[in-house]
């Protein structure tokens, strides 16, 4: 069992937690993930990590409240335990030698991508960071993107918060203005990478996405998580998560993460309903 | 004088009407006059050809007599001499290879049943065991670090133990048993026989550290800098091949592995598990083993109304076990032989929609001995499936290679080892599927068992 040490709620559909997990912690770096199951009768879910502090043996997840086991994950408090939590998966993002980085995530994937700006920030990399959102209730971590980053876009589809647009018009005009990057790095949703790397691919630079597909046990065993990258077979938990995003199938990616919608659908209801205190029967 | 029928007590199984739609176990086991009445076929022979064909080498003939005398608490001491997953061996070791193939009543009829008689033995010791019954534990000081609590490491583990050395096994899961629970489904061997045999380690001492990836959480370099004097090996076949045919990432195909891990770890079958699994209709089953027919009869079980088994060659060089091909036959599966998927065929919502298959003949034998399936000109068809499974083989994972400086490996991953399990690096030993590339269960334990001894003499040697 591995306790829940802090929560908290970045915003209504994103919560954070900081869990006791010393082994996991000390091998942890920026792209690897951990794998969760919150009960005995739970899923296995896969989760990037979001930050970890090696003293205190801690490792922080940021989740989106998307399906019933996020559900029951977030009933979950301080001081509650989380059955299962395995780790660090999967390959370290490589960020060595990169002296000028746009970092861009989108939603939730800001999470993720956060560890990545701050620790090519503290190795002395120039950070342009584009952050995306659908509208300011859902903004997360603002400041500390600011705080890693020499250059931060906010931006919202409904202009709510920061400039109206998307994370793509943000980083054409950044590209348009002269800045030279040695990569550009995209973590959100499969529709924004894959806009991300088109525009990037029209420039020539080189871009890195995190992939994050349905996956079981995370060590290579279930062949679950498969993507097509360069007309390969690749596994995202061992070959991955992140890839070379001029060369994934992201049309593909996005089918295959479609398998279970319509299971997910029905189980968030039944979840939801046993929360409202089960009385669906009338 | 022995009892000599021709052929086996047959032994008590579910009707196949009824079974194909649960998960309860398929085979009953003996009550105690059939397992009196089997034993009795037994000649007692002085040469034991039987014991030279199992890979623990359990002395067969003298655990027959002690049921004979209907001592089945001495049956079960001498199988555990050799043996630590009696209860496990009994139901899915194929014994027609093995010790049975060598009985000489099998010259004229039927062996004698040794595999029903070792699980009658292991049931009945399981079913009146009392707690506290074990010798208390005795540390000889020496620590070894077992990867894997599979068949291999669990055997190893165990042996370990009866040397007196402190033992942990380290499992990725979360659940000790490695691919006898997430692979060999439910009816075929009860989660409840393989977390006893655990909870009988534990008892003994054996400690055992759930989600712990070797080669990620922990490296083998930290487990000696730990103080381990040893570390075994045994972290199985478990990366999935592909088929490597257009449409293999449509949605509704599987690997084996990742179907059969959905129903049997994550007890998908149930409404009580959150883990979601495709109901099909009509499934495809691509390849011959055991992993293949356990996965028909679970996609039988789930509720499919068709289930095909596509097998290049012909019934004869079927790899399963004979039993689990004719327990499948009557539950209703399909055997589709001389068959090659050439594609997998989707529709517009990138779903499973056919298999397309190729009609092969035999033609010479080729590097396996086994004549070659050669495609007919012309014969493709499609096969309207809604969900393909692959079970076509696995390879050795890369992981604890990839984080050992030492470990040397075969070009097609298994870990090099002698004939003992010693690898390429010192106090480093390996077993099991990760050394021979997807096997069976009980060959494993013998390699794990054999590991353990050749890790006491050279923990003994060092320390002389």
């Amino acid at each position: 069992m591995y306790k829940i040490l802090e929560k908290d709620s970045l915003n209504p559909t994103v919560s954070r937690m900081v869990i006791d997990a010393p082994r996991v912690a000390k091998k942890a770096q920026p792209g690897m993930f951990i794998i969760l199951r919150v009960d005995e009768e739970g899923e296995r879910i896969p989760l990037t990590i979001a930050d970890y502090d090696r003293d205190k043996g801690t490792v922080t997840i940021i989740y989106q409240i998307v399906g019933a086991t996020t559900h029951k994950l977030d009933r979950l408090g301080a001081g509650d335990f989380i059955c299962d939590f395995v780790g660090p998966l999967g390959r370290p993002s490589e960020l060595d030698g990169l002296k000028k980085v746009a970092v861009i995530g989108g939603g939730v994937g800001c999470a993720i991508a956060l560890p990545t700006a701050k620790k090519l920030h503290e190795t002395g990399a120039e950070v342009h960071s584009v952050i995306g959102f659908r509208n300011k209730d859902l903004v997360i971590l603002e400041d500390e993107f600011r705080a890693a980053s020499a250059v931060c876009m906010l931006m919202t589809d409904d202009g709510s918060a920061g400039e109206k647009g998307l994370v793509t018009d943000a980083l054409a005009r950044l590209i348009d203005a002269g800045n030279k990057y040695d990569e550009v790095i995209a973590i959100g949703p499969l529709v924004m990478m894959k806009f991300v790397c088109k525009l990037t691919e029209k420039y020539g630079i080189k871009t890195t996405v995190s992939m994050n597909p349905i996956m079981i046990d995370g060590t290579g065993m279930c062949g679950g998580c498969r993507l097509t990258v360069g007309g390969e077979m690749k596994f995202a938990c061992v070959d991955g998560p992140d890839f070379d995003g001029h060369k994934v199938d992201f049309d593909e990616a996005m089918e295959r993460g479609r398998m279970y919608a319509a299971f997910e659908k029905h189980a968030y209801e039944k979840e939801c309903n046993l929360l409202k205190g089960g009385n669906s029967n009338g | 004088m022995a009892d000599l029928s021709k052929t086996k007590n047959e032994m008590p199984v579910q009707d196949p009407k009824v079974r194909a739609h649960n998960f309860g176990e398929v085979a009953l086991g003996y009550t105690e006059e059939q397992a009196k009445a089997e034993a009795a076929r037994c000649l007692n022979c002085k040469t034991k050809p039987c014991q030279s064909g199992c890979p623990v080498g359990i002395d067969i003939p003298k655990f027959i007599g002690k049921i004979m005398d209907g001592d089945y608490e001495g049956a079960y001491r001498v199988i555990s001499e050799s043996s630590s997953l009696a209860a496990v061996c009994g139901r899915v070791c194929p014994q027609e290879t093995q010790c049975e193939s060598k009985c000489v009543r099998g010259k004229n009829g039927e062996p004698v049943a040794i595999g029903r008689l070792e699980r009658f033995v292991a049931d009945r010791h399981n079913a009146h065991k009392r707690n506290g019954s074990c010798a208390e534990f005795v540390s000889n000081g020496h620590r070894v670090a077992v990867v894997g609590s599979g068949p291999a490491g669990l055997s190893c583990a165990g042996e370990l133990n009866n040397r007196g050395y402190e033992v942990t096994v380290f499992e990725a899961l979360h659940t000790a048993g490695g691919v006898l629970v997430y692979g060999i489904p439910e009816f075929r061997l009860p989660k409840k026989i393989v977390a006893d045999e655990i909870e009988n380690l534990k008892a003994r001492g054996v400690k055992f550290e759930l989600n712990t990836v070797i080669g990620r959480t922990l490296l083998i370099d930290e487990l000696f800098q730990d103080g381990y004097d040893a570390v075994f090996v045994g972290s199985g076949a478990g990366l999935p091949n592909f088929m490597n045919v257009p449409g293999e990432e449509l949605n509704g195909v599987y690997s084996a592995n990742e179907f059969l891990t959905r129903v049997n770890l994550m007890k998908a079958y149930s409404p009580d598990s959150d883990t979601p699994i495709k109901h099909s209709k009509a499934v495809a089953v691509v390849g011959g083993g055991n992993v293949a027919m356990d996965a028909t009869r679970c996609a039988l079980r789930l509720g499919a109304e068709r289930v095909v088994m596509v097998y290049r060659r012909s019934e004869a060089e079927l790899p399963a076990r004979k039993e689990e091909v004719e327990h499948a036959k009557e539950e209703g599966v399909e055997f589709m032989m001389l068959t090659a998927p050439v594609a997998v065929v989707g529709d517009e919502h990138k779903c499973v929609r056919a298999l397309r298959c190729q009609k092969m003949e035999l033609g010479e034998p080729d590097a396996s001995g086994r004549r070659r399936p050669v495609p007919i000109r012309g014969s493709e068809f499609d096969l309207e499936v809604d969900t393909v499974i692959v079970a076509i083989g696995t390879s050795p994972n890369p992981l604890i290679k990839n984080t050992t400086p030492g470990i040397d490996v075969q070009k097609w991953g298994g870990i090099i080892t002698d004939e003992h399990g010693k690898t390429t690096r010192d106090m480093v030993y390996a077993g099991g599927d990760a050394v021979t590339g997807a096997a069976t269960v009980i060959l494993a334990m013998g390699a794990g068992k054999d590991a353990a001894a050749r890790i006491d003499e050279a923990i003994r040697a060092k320390n002389k």
